[in-house]
C-alpha cells in the first residue's frame, strides 16, 4: 500500500509518498531532508503537534500572552491541552520564556509565554 | 417618562432631520424618532451625494421648484453647518444626434425650472472639463455641486440637537392613535392628537410630521390613510480609491432615458476625493434589501466604462446599495412628483411621501414647506435663543503644516494617526465616539470622520476604533455594534 | 527644527529591524527607524503561531520569538526608533514629515528605507455581492482581534481564499472552539503553503474545496448565511451549483498588497505585477537613496525571507550613504508567461545577486532557466513550483555573458 504525506516540519512541505510493507516503512520518495523520513514515521505511529494560543494577563499592557508548548505534543491532546491553557491567567510582567504551565498535563511539555508582557502602571492590581 | 412633544417627526433621514432643523427656530418641543441607530441610514445616505440643479424635473412641479431652491440657497447653508461642499457643476454627455435633440430640450427645461448658465458644450470643452470622460457634445451645468450626504444630514440633526430638539434612536413606530377622532375631548383639554407607540415607549404630540421615506406608506397607513404605495428601487454603486478621484473633478452623467425613473449609470466624484459609479435602477420587494448582485456589478462596470474609460477594476473599494422610495412602479415608469400634504381627516399630520431624488437638494425647501404648512394652522413663534451655526469635526488632513504643529501641540490626540489611508487621529475619532447625539456604532464613527472609508477599508485602524468605542462608552465586547441594532461585531472575549 | 539623519527606517516591522541591525553593525550609526504600533515588531506580533525562523536562525519560532530577537539586538546596539509616530509624507528629495503626541517633525536623511509591509485586499476589492452586515472580517483583522485584543470575531466560520493567514486562522479559531466550517479558494490550487493546508486543515478535518467562490452573503444585521457556487475554468460561478452555508462569520484570506502610499508620495515607481516598487539589486528604487524591502517591496511567503533581504538592503544603502551614490543598474530582468514577477527588476550584472520570483500556476518537475544572449546562463530544476512559494536563484557575477537583459523563463523537464 502506497500512502502520500505533506511534511509539515519546514517550509519546503515536501509531497512524500511512501511504500507501507505490513504496516512497516518500505521506500520512501519526495523528501528533500532526512526529516522526512522521520516526520512520515510520527504520522504513522503517533501524530506530533505544537499549539499557539494565548493567556489572560492581568495588570498588563496587553490582554493576553502569546504562548506555546516547549516541545509537540501528541496530536490527540490538542484540545486537552487547551482546556488547561484555557483556565489560568498570569500577572504581569510577564517575560518571553516564562514558564506559564510547566510540564502540561504530565506530557513532559511546559507551556512558556512568547513575548513579553509589561505592567501596566496605572493598573488597579497593581 | 412623560414623553409628550408639540412635534414628533417619524425619520431621521435628510428630510426628517431638515424639518427638526428649520423647526427649531420655533418654540415647539420636538421629537425625531428613528428606527435605526442613527441618523442618515437609508435613503439619504446612499446615493451620489449631488446637489442637483433642478434641469431633470418636469417644469412646475414641486421637484423642479425646491431642487431649485434647494440648489441655489445650498452656500448659506453649507456656511451655517460648516459642511464640505463644492460647486463642481455637471456634464450630461451625449455621443448620438438623438442625445443631442435631447440634451437641448433638457436645457430648454432646466431654462424654465430656473436653473442658471446651462449651455451645450462641445468635445472641446468637455475634454477641460473632464480629460478622462467620453462624450461627443455634453450639457454644462455650472450649478450643480457634491456633498457628503452623510456629514450633511448629521450637520441638520446636530443643529437640530443643539437648538433643542431631542432625537430617539432604535424607535421604530409600530402605532399611531389618532385621539382626535374617538376623545376629542383629550384632544381639546391638551391639544394631545396623536400618539405614537414604538417598540419602546409610547410618545405623544400635536402634530406628526412623516418623513419615514421608504416608509412612509406604512406610516401612514397607521395614521388611516390608505392610498400611497412605496415602491422600493434599488440602486447599487461601486466606491472607487481616491487615486482615480484624480481623473474626475466633475459628475458625469449619460443622457437620461425618461422611461426609467433614474438618472442613469453616471460616475460623480465625491466630496472626499473618491468617484462614485452608479447607480442601477432594480425594482425590489424588500424595503431594507441593501444587497448587492453580480449582474448588476458587471452592468455597472459596462455602463460606466461607456462614459468613463478609465474604469478600472484595480480602483474598486467598496460597493454600496440604496433604495429610491418611488411612487410610481415599474410599469409605469419616470417620477412622481413629492407629495406634501395635511388630509382632512388626519388634520396636524403632515405626509411626505415619494421623496426620492432630488430629495437631498431639496430638503431645506421642503423643511420649509411643512413649517409654513403648520404656521397656516396656528402661530409661530420665533426662538431667539435659536443658533443657526454648528461646528464640524476638524479635519487634521486638511490643516497647513502649522496648523497642524498647533493642534499637536493644543492637543496630542492629533499627533496619532488611527486611520491611516484617510489620515484621521485620535483627536477626530474621539470626537466621533462622543458625537451630541451619542451614536455609537461603529458604521457610526465612519460616517462622522471616514475612518475605514479608505483603501484599506479598516484593516488598520478598525481595531483601534472598537477598542476606544469600548473604553470611552464603558462598553463589553458584546456591546459592540457595527450598524444595527443586531449586528454585533464580536461574540466576548477569548479568555474571560 | 529639521532633523539631519543619515538613514531613516519607515516602518519597525521584521524588514525594518534586520535592516537598522545590520546598517548598524556596518558602521551607519545616524539612523531612525520610524514605527507608527507602540511596540516594533510589525505584523508578527500578532502571528503568535510557530514555524518563522528555520531558515534564518535554524530553529522553529513563533512570530512574536522572532521579533524580539531583532528588537533585542536592535537594542543592544542602541538603533534610535520611535514609536507611536506616523509618518505622513516623503519626498523625492528625502524629506520626510512624521507626527506622534510629542508633535510634528521633519527630517531630512541621505537615504531613506521603505519597509512598509503590506495591508490585505478587502470584500469591496473583489467585489463579493451579498449585503453587508457585521462578521465579515480579513484574517488579519480577525488574527489582531483575537490574538492581540482578546475579542472573539465569531462561533461559525467560512473562509474565502486559501491564503497562509486564512489557514492559520482556521486552526486558531477552532482551537478558540468556533466551528470552521469550510476553506473556499476560487483558484484551482491553494495559494497558501502546502504545510499550512496540512497542519490548519487537515488536521482539524476542515474541508478545503479548490475552484469554489462565495456567490452571495445574507444578513441585514450580523451575517446569517453565504452562497458558494462552483467555478468554471475561466473562474464563472457555475448555475446551479449553489450550496448554502449558515455561518456568523466571514473570513478572507484573499491576497495581500504591498503598502506603498508613502512611496508613490515621494516619486517610487510601481512594478504593476509585484505592487511594489521597481528595484535593482540594492534594492534602490528609481529613486536615488530610497530603498525598499520586505512585504512593501513583493509579498514574501517566510519572514526569514524579509529579514534576508533587508539585510542585503542595508549592505547596498550603507554603500550608498558613505559614497553619497550608488548608479542605477541597467539591466532589466525579463520573465515569461510562466513567472508572475522577479525581485530585483534591474540589475547591473557586475555583482552576485538573488532573484525571488513566482510562478502564476503550479508546476511539475520543470526547470528555472536564466537566459541571456540566447544562452542559458542560470538553470534550477524543481520538483515542482507552486505560485504560494517565492523561489530564489542565485547568479553568480561569473555568469552574466553580456550586459543585455536576462530573461527568465520555465522549462518542462
Amino acid at each position: 500500500m502506497n500512502k502520500e504525506f505533506i511534511c509539515i516540519l519546514c517550509p519546503n512541505g515536501c509531497d512524500i509518498r511512501v511504500e507501507l510493507k505490513e504496516g512497516l516503512i518500505g521506500n520512501l520518495d519526495g523528501a528533500l531532508c532526512k526529516l522526512g523520513q522521520e516526520y512520515v514515521r510520527q504520522e504513522l505511529f503517533s501524530p506530533q503537534r505544537n499549539i499557539a494560543t494565548s493567556v489572560k494577563v492581568e495588570g498588563g499592557t496587553l490582554p493576553l500572552v502569546s504562548v506555546r508548548l516547549t516541545e509537540a505534543i501528541p496530536k490527540e491532546r490538542i484540545f486537552d491541552v487547551m482546556d488547561e491553557i484555557k483556565k489560568v491567567k498570569v500577572t504581569a510582567p510577564v517575560a518571553t520564556g516564562q514558564i506559564i504551565i510547566p510540564n502540561v498535563l504530565g506530557l513532559g511539555r511546559d507551556v512558556i509565554a512568547t513575548k513579553k508582557v509589561d505592567r501596566i502602571l496605572n493598573s488597579p492590581q497593581s | 417618562m412623560n414623553h409628550h412633544y408639540d412635534i414628533i417627526i417619524i425619520g431621521s433621514g435628510v428630510v426628517g432631520s431638515a424639518v427638526a432643523r428649520e423647526m427649531s427656530k420655533y418654540k415647539m418641543k420636538i421629537a425625531v424618532l428613528e428606527k435605526e441607530l442613527d441618523v442618515c441610514s437609508e435613503t439619504s445616505g446612499r446615493n451620489s451625494g449631488v446637489l442637483h440643479a433642478g434641469f431633470n424635473n418636469k417644469p412646475g412641479s414641486l421637484m423642479a421648484k425646491y431642487c431649485v431652491e434647494g440648489c441655489l440657497g445650498f452656500d448659506q447653508i453649507a456656511k451655517e453647518l460648516d459642511i464640505p461642499f463644492k460647486r463642481t457643476g455637471k456634464i450630461v454627455v451625449g455621443f448620438t444626434e438623438e442625445d443631442k435633440e435631447k440634451l437641448i430640450r433638457l436645457i430648454e427645461q432646466g431654462e424654465k425650472n430656473g436653473v442658471p448658465g446651462l449651455e451645450l458644450i462641445g468635445k472641446e470643452k468637455i475634454k477641460e472639463l473632464a480629460p478622462y470622460v467620453d462624450g461627443e457634445f455634453a450639457m454644462y451645468s455650472p450649478a450643480t455641486g457634491i456633498l457628503n450626504p452623510f456629514i450633511y444630514t448629521i450637520a441638520l440633526a446636530e443643529n437640530a440637537h443643539e437648538n433643542g430638539v431631542d432625537f430617539y434612536f432604535d424607535q421604530e413606530v409600530i402605532a399611531i392613535h389618532n385621539l382626535g377622532s374617538n376623545s376629542s375631548q383629550i384632544a381639546e383639554q391638551t391639544g394631545i392628537r396623536y400618539e405614537v407607540k414604538t417598540i419602546k415607549d409610547t410618545f405623544t404630540a400635536r402634530w406628526i410630521i412623516n418623513c419615514a421615506g421608504l416608509n412612509s406608506d406604512k406610516i401612514a397607513r397607521m395614521l388611516g390613510i390608505k392610498d400611497y404605495t412605496i415602491y422600493p428601487c434599488r440602486g447599487e454603486y461601486f466606491i472607487l480609491d481616491q487615486k482615480a478621484g484624480e481623473y474626475l473633478k466633475i459628475p458625469a452623467y449619460p443622457v437620461p432615458n425618461p422611461k426609467v425613473g433614474g438618472l442613469g449609470i453616471h460616475i460623480t466624484p465625491t466630496i472626499d476625493g473618491n468617484i462614485l459609479v452608479g447607480p442601477s435602477n432594480e425594482f425590489i420587494d424588500e424595503k431594507d434589501n441593501y444587497s448587492s448582485t453580480q449582474e448588476i456589478q458587471d452592468l455597472l462596470i459596462r455602463d460606466g466604462s461607456r462614459i468613463f474609460p478609465y474604469l478600472k477594476r484595480e480602483f474598486f473599494i467598496r460597493n454600496f446599495a440604496g433604495i429610491r422610495p418611488k411612487l410610481v412602479s415599474k410599469s409605469i415608469g419616470g417620477f412622481a412628483d413629492f407629495v406634501i400634504e395635511e388630509r382632512e381627516e388626519t388634520p396636524q399630520a403632515i405626509i411626505l411621501v415619494g421623496i426620492e431624488s432630488p430629495g437631498l437638494t431639496s430638503a431645506i425647501p421642503i423643511a420649509r414647506r411643512v413649517i409654513e404648512m403648520i404656521g397656516q394652522k396656528e402661530d409661530l413663534k420665533p426662538k431667539e435663543s435659536f443658533n443657526p451655526y454648528r461646528k464640524g469635526i476638524l479635519s487634521f488632513k486638511e490643516q497647513t503644516l502649522e496648523k497642524k504643529k498647533e493642534l499637536i501641540t493644543q492637543n496630542s490626540f492629533y499627533g496619532e494617526i488611527i486611520c491611516r489611508c484617510e489620515t484621521i487621529t485620535k483627536a477626530e475619532i474621539l470626537e466621533a465616539i462622543h458625537n451630541p447625539l451619542g451614536v455609537d456604532t461603529v458604521v457610526g464613527i465612519k460616517n462622522r470622520v471616514r475612518a475605514m472609508m479608505g483603501r484599506c477599508q479598516g484593516g488598520y485602524c478598525e481595531t483601534r476604533i472598537t477598542e476606544l468605542l469600548m473604553e470611552e462608552k464603558k462598553k463589553t465586547e458584546k456591546e459592540i455594534l457595527y450598524a444595527r441594532r443586531n449586528g454585533n461585531m464580536f461574540t466576548g472575549k477569548v479568555r474571560e | 527644527m529639521v532633523i539631519q539623519k543619515d538613514v531613516i527606517i519607515v516602518g519597525g516591522g521584521p524588514a525594518g529591524l534586520a535592516a537598522a541591525v545590520r546598517l548598524k553593525e556596518l558602521g551607519i550609526e545616524d539612523s531612525l527607524i520610524l514605527e507608527r504600533e507602540k511596540n516594533p515588531g510589525g505584523i508578527l506580533r500578532q502571528c503568535i503561531h510557530d514555524g518563522f525562523g528555520l531558515t534564518r536562525f535554524k530553529e522553529a519560532l513563533s512570530g512574536p520569538e522572532y521579533a524580539t530577537r531583532f528588537i533585542e539586538k536592535a537594542e543592544e546596539l542602541n538603533i534610535s526608533y520611535l514609536t507611536d509616530t506616523t509618518v505622513l509624507n516623503i519626498s523625492s528629495d528625502k524629506q520626510i514629515i512624521a507626527v506622534s503626541k510629542e508633535g510634528l517633525q521633519e527630517y531630512q536623511a541621505k537615504a531613506i528605507i521603505l519597509t512598509t509591509g503590506c495591508r490585505e485586499r478587502t470584500r469591496g476589492a473583489i467585489s463579493i455581492p451579498g449585503t453587508r452586515p457585521a462578521g465579515i472580517y480579513t484574517a488579519g483583522v480577525a488574527q489582531a482581534y483575537v490574538n492581540l485584543k482578546n475579542m472573539m470575531v465569531g462561533k461559525k466560520v467560512v473562509i474565502l481564499g486559501s491564503g497562509d493567514i486564512g489557514l492559520i486562522m482556521a486552526r486558531r479559531m477552532t482551537l478558540e472552539g468556533a466551528q470552521v466550517l469550510a476553506v473556499f479558494e476560487i483558484l484551482p490550487y491553494a495559494s497558501g503553503l502546502p504545510r499550512n493546508i496540512q497542519q490548519c486543515l487537515n488536521d482539524y478535518n476542515i474541508p478545503l474545496y479548490l475552484s469554489h467562490t462565495i456567490t452571495d452573503i445574507q444578513g441585514k444585521d450580523r451575517l446569517e448565511s453565504i452562497t458558494v457556487n462552483k467555478v468554471d475554468e475561466n473562474m464563472k460561478p457555475i448555475p446551479g451549483t449553489e450550496i448554502h452555508y449558515e455561518c456568523d462569520t466571514l473570513i478572507l484570506s484573499v491576497g495581500l498588497i504591498p503598502e506603498n502610499e508613502l512611496s508613490l508620495l515621494a516619486g517610487v515607481e510601481l512594478d504593476h505585477r509585484t505592487k511594489g516598487p521597481i528595484v535593482d539589486e540594492n534594492y534602490q528604487t528609481n529613486i536615488d537613496g530610497i530603498f525598499a524591502a520586505g512585504n512593501a517591496l513583493h509579498v514574501h511567503d517566510l519572514v526569514d525571507f524579509v529579514s534576508i533581504e533587508a539585510e542585503n538592503l542595508a549592505e547596498a544603502a550603507a554603500a550608498y550613504i558613505k559614497n553619497a551614490y550608488l548608479p542605477q543598474c541597467p539591466i532589466r530582468v525579463e520573465t515569461d508567461e510562466l513567472v508572475g514577477y522577479t525581485v530585483p527588476q534591474k540589475i547591473s550584472g557586475n555583482k552576485e545577486i538573488f532573484l525571488s520570483l513566482r510562478v502564476k500556476k503550479p508546476l511539475k518537475n520543470c526547470s528555472i532557466q536564466i537566459v541571456q544572449n540566447g544562452s542559458v546562463i542560470r538553470s534550477k530544476k524543481m520538483r515542482k513550483a507552486l505560485p504560494a512559494e517565492m523561489i530564489q536563484i542565485k547568479i553568480s557575477k561569473e555568469d552574466f555573458n553580456s550586459s543585455n537583459n536576462i530573461k527568465v523563463v520555465v522549462k518542462d523537464e
